[in-house]
């Protein structure tokens, strides 16, 4: 619980840092203020800076929350897909499903579709990434359960024929089109605007109550599927509702983000490190600790560099890489070889 | 007194591929026995287990749980009637020995009986001596203590039918002993047990019935000493097989016949291990 609390805090101090910085730094108690003027409170200054307020306000807040959300969602898939699995390392980017899902949402780019208006987009990716972990699901499974060999491999899979399909709809889209499936399997948070957050953000925020109402399922899916069943658990239906979820959260990521690979592997493992697996504790912590991860991970790529705006799917995935070779290794020697 | 029936399979058919592992088995299980199943690998004994607990998919026959055909229950009501121990302890991630065992009592969450919670889960892990291992991940438990403690999860279930897949394999003599003096008492409480084992001088000792399996069909049950006869085991096991009268107790003991044994080959066992259907 106190971790939890510590994660909130963290969040919130990590947000208005990273709103405070950029090329014209505002200071954190104007930053602050600004913020419990908006909600009505008199209190705080101001921000001094010429347009300071309206820097905040159009651009620095919307990518904050993006972030926030993003974050959230990829603590929460990874969390959830791991659970599904039975296996630590699932993660939407490692099998694929960020791929899927941002193929068809590179496909919606590609050929302007708008059936659906700004939401095009994101239901795209929802499709895309539903179809890709409903594949992963069936392909990598034997036996009720899902080997890590056959995880990562069936993940190498999805990966090719993903990245084919963004080859082709790279080849084929004109050129304003193909900037933008660049900056996205780059993964960025550039360019974030508030309609942008309110198309994310319903499904993050629906696919995070969904994972927290199945906690203490997944719990008993540990057991293993029989032993789940025998405990009440309806398996079947669980997973796919699951799966659906993990689409959903996957998609609320990818749709206007990109790939930003590896949060929901790094991120619910160091969680479970501090507060074991129970899922009614890892879930929300895994949300938490995501947001705050991809804040401070966005900070930095757009400030580490002054002038340059670094994609952050490449510094989560500097870190995530070797990370996951990490767990790898751990995991084929706690199990005594590939299994 | 008669006992009332909790389990009834009748006819049960299971094919895996061509091979047909269930062959017609019928099956009674009342309230208040300790029933053991026995016989050779391959005989049926976890398919037919499987079978009562709706794992195994029937190509013929019907199951039915107090009454009730299998597949009329809920999930979660089924749960609080009927607990499964499956051979395999496994766990995907490194929950505490306790958690796990608590997560027996998930059936009976937003039920009155969720009170009793904490008592049934301490009063479970005391009956199978788990309580030192109550902090360690179940993970990094040995084979037996694993058993023990998915043993423990299923004494948490707190149900009135407990069906068992192998719940002595990997244990030594005294907990051996100790669970399954265990499961006769919930038996004397009232409770139907099924115990799946492949001792034959356990089942003697602990069970009221004994149903003894070959090719998929149930060929004797009834009380061991009219089920475990020399020369129907010996046909059974095709292993020459000798049961003797424990000198003081008076027990059943079971024993592979090596009388007729030449003296060059190599001992001859009873068929033990993994069983796989």
């Amino acid at each position: 619980m106190a971790f939890v609390v510590a994660l909130l805090a963290g969040v919130v101090v990590a947000s208005l840092v990273a709103a405070g910085s950029g090329q014209s730094p505002i200071p954190l108690p104007e930053v602050a203020g600004s913020v419990l003027h908006r909600l009505g409170l008199d209190l705080g200054p101001l921000p001094t800076a010429p347009r300071g307020d309206a820097t905040l306000w159009t651009v620095r807040f919307p990518r904050v929350a993006m972030a926030l959300v993003v974050g959230a969602a990829l603590g929460a898939a990874g969390a959830l897909m791991q659970g599904v699995f039975g296996n630590p390392l699932a993660e939407p980017s490692v099998v694929g499903v960020s791929a899927g899902a941002a193929v068809a949402a590179a496909a919606s780019i590609t050929f302007a579709w708008t059936f659906a208006g700004e939401w095009t987009i994101a239901l795209c990716a929802f499709a895309g990434g539903l179809v890709t972990t409903l594949a992963v699901y069936a392909l990598s499974r034997a036996d009720g359960r899902t080997e890590v060999v056959t995880l990562v491999l069936t993940g190498i899979a999805v990966n090719a024929v993903a990245g084919a399909g963004l080859a082709f709809l790279l080849f084929v889209a004109d050129t304003q089109a193909r900037e933008q499936i660049v900056f996205w399997q780059l993964g960025s948070l550039n360019g974030t605007r508030w309609p942008y957050v309110g198309v994310v953000a319903p499904f993050a925020v629906v696919g995070c109550l969904a994972a927290l109402a199945c906690a203490r399922r997944l719990d008993l899916l540990a057991l293993g599927e029989r032993p789940a069943r025998h405990l009440g658990v309806d398996v079947e239906r669980l997973r796919i509702g699951l799966v659906v979820v993990v689409a959903l959260l996957t998609a609320a990521a990818v749709s206007f983000c990109g790939i930003v690979a590896f949060v929901g592997l790094v991120v619910p493992h160091v969680v479970r490190m501090v507060t074991g697996p129970a899922h009614r504790v890892v879930l929300p912590a895994s949300m938490l600790a995501g947001a705050l991860v991809l804040v401070v991970a966005d900070t930095v790529a757009r400030t580490f560099v002054a002038g340059a705006d670094l994609p952050i799917g490449m510094l989560t995935s500097l870190v995530g890489g070797p990370f996951f070779f990490w767990l790898l290794r751990r995991t084929r020697r706690s199990a005594g070889g590939w299994g | 007194m008669t006992a009332s029936t909790a389990l009834l399979a009748r006819g049960l058919v299971v094919r895996y591929g061509a091979a047909t592992v269930l062959d017609g088995a019928d099956l009674e299980v009342r309230h208040g026995e300790v029933l053991t199943l026995v016989g050779p690998n391959g005989a049926g004994k976890s398919t037919l287990l499987g079978a009562l607990c709706g794992d195994v998919d029937l190509a013929g026959g019907s199951v039915e749980v107090l009454g009730r055909p299998l597949s009329s229950w809920r999930l979660r009501d089924l749960a609080r009637e009927r607990a499964v121990l499956a051979q395999e302890h496994r766990v995907s991630f490194p929950f505490p020995v306790a958690e796990v065992v608590r997560m027996g009592r998930a059936p009976w969450r937003g039920r009155p009986e969720e009170d009793l919670d904490d008592d049934v889960v301490a009063e479970s892990m005391t009956a199978t001596e788990t309580t030192h291992l109550a902090d360690r991940p179940f993970v990094a438990l040995s084979g037996g203590e694993k058993g023990r403690a998915s043993f423990a999860r299923v004494l948490a279930q707190r149900t009135g039918v407990l069906l068992l897949d192998e719940p002595t394999a990997a244990l030594d003599l005294g907990h051996q002993e100790a669970v399954l003096a265990r499961a006769r008492a919930r038996a004397d409480e009232g409770a139907a047990v099924v115990v799946v084992l492949h001792d034959l001088s356990l089942a003697a000792a602990w069970s009221d019935r004994v149903a003894l399996l070959a090719a998929g069909r149930v060929v004797a049950d009834g009380p061991p000493t009219d089920v475990l006869l020399a020369s129907r085991l010996t046909e059974v096991y095709a292993h020459p097989v000798e049961v003797l009268r424990h000198p003081a107790t008076g027990d059943l003991l079971v024993l592979a016949d090596r009388s007729a044994r030449p003296p060059a080959r190599p001992p001859a066992r009873l068929p033990h291990g993994q069983e796989h259907p």
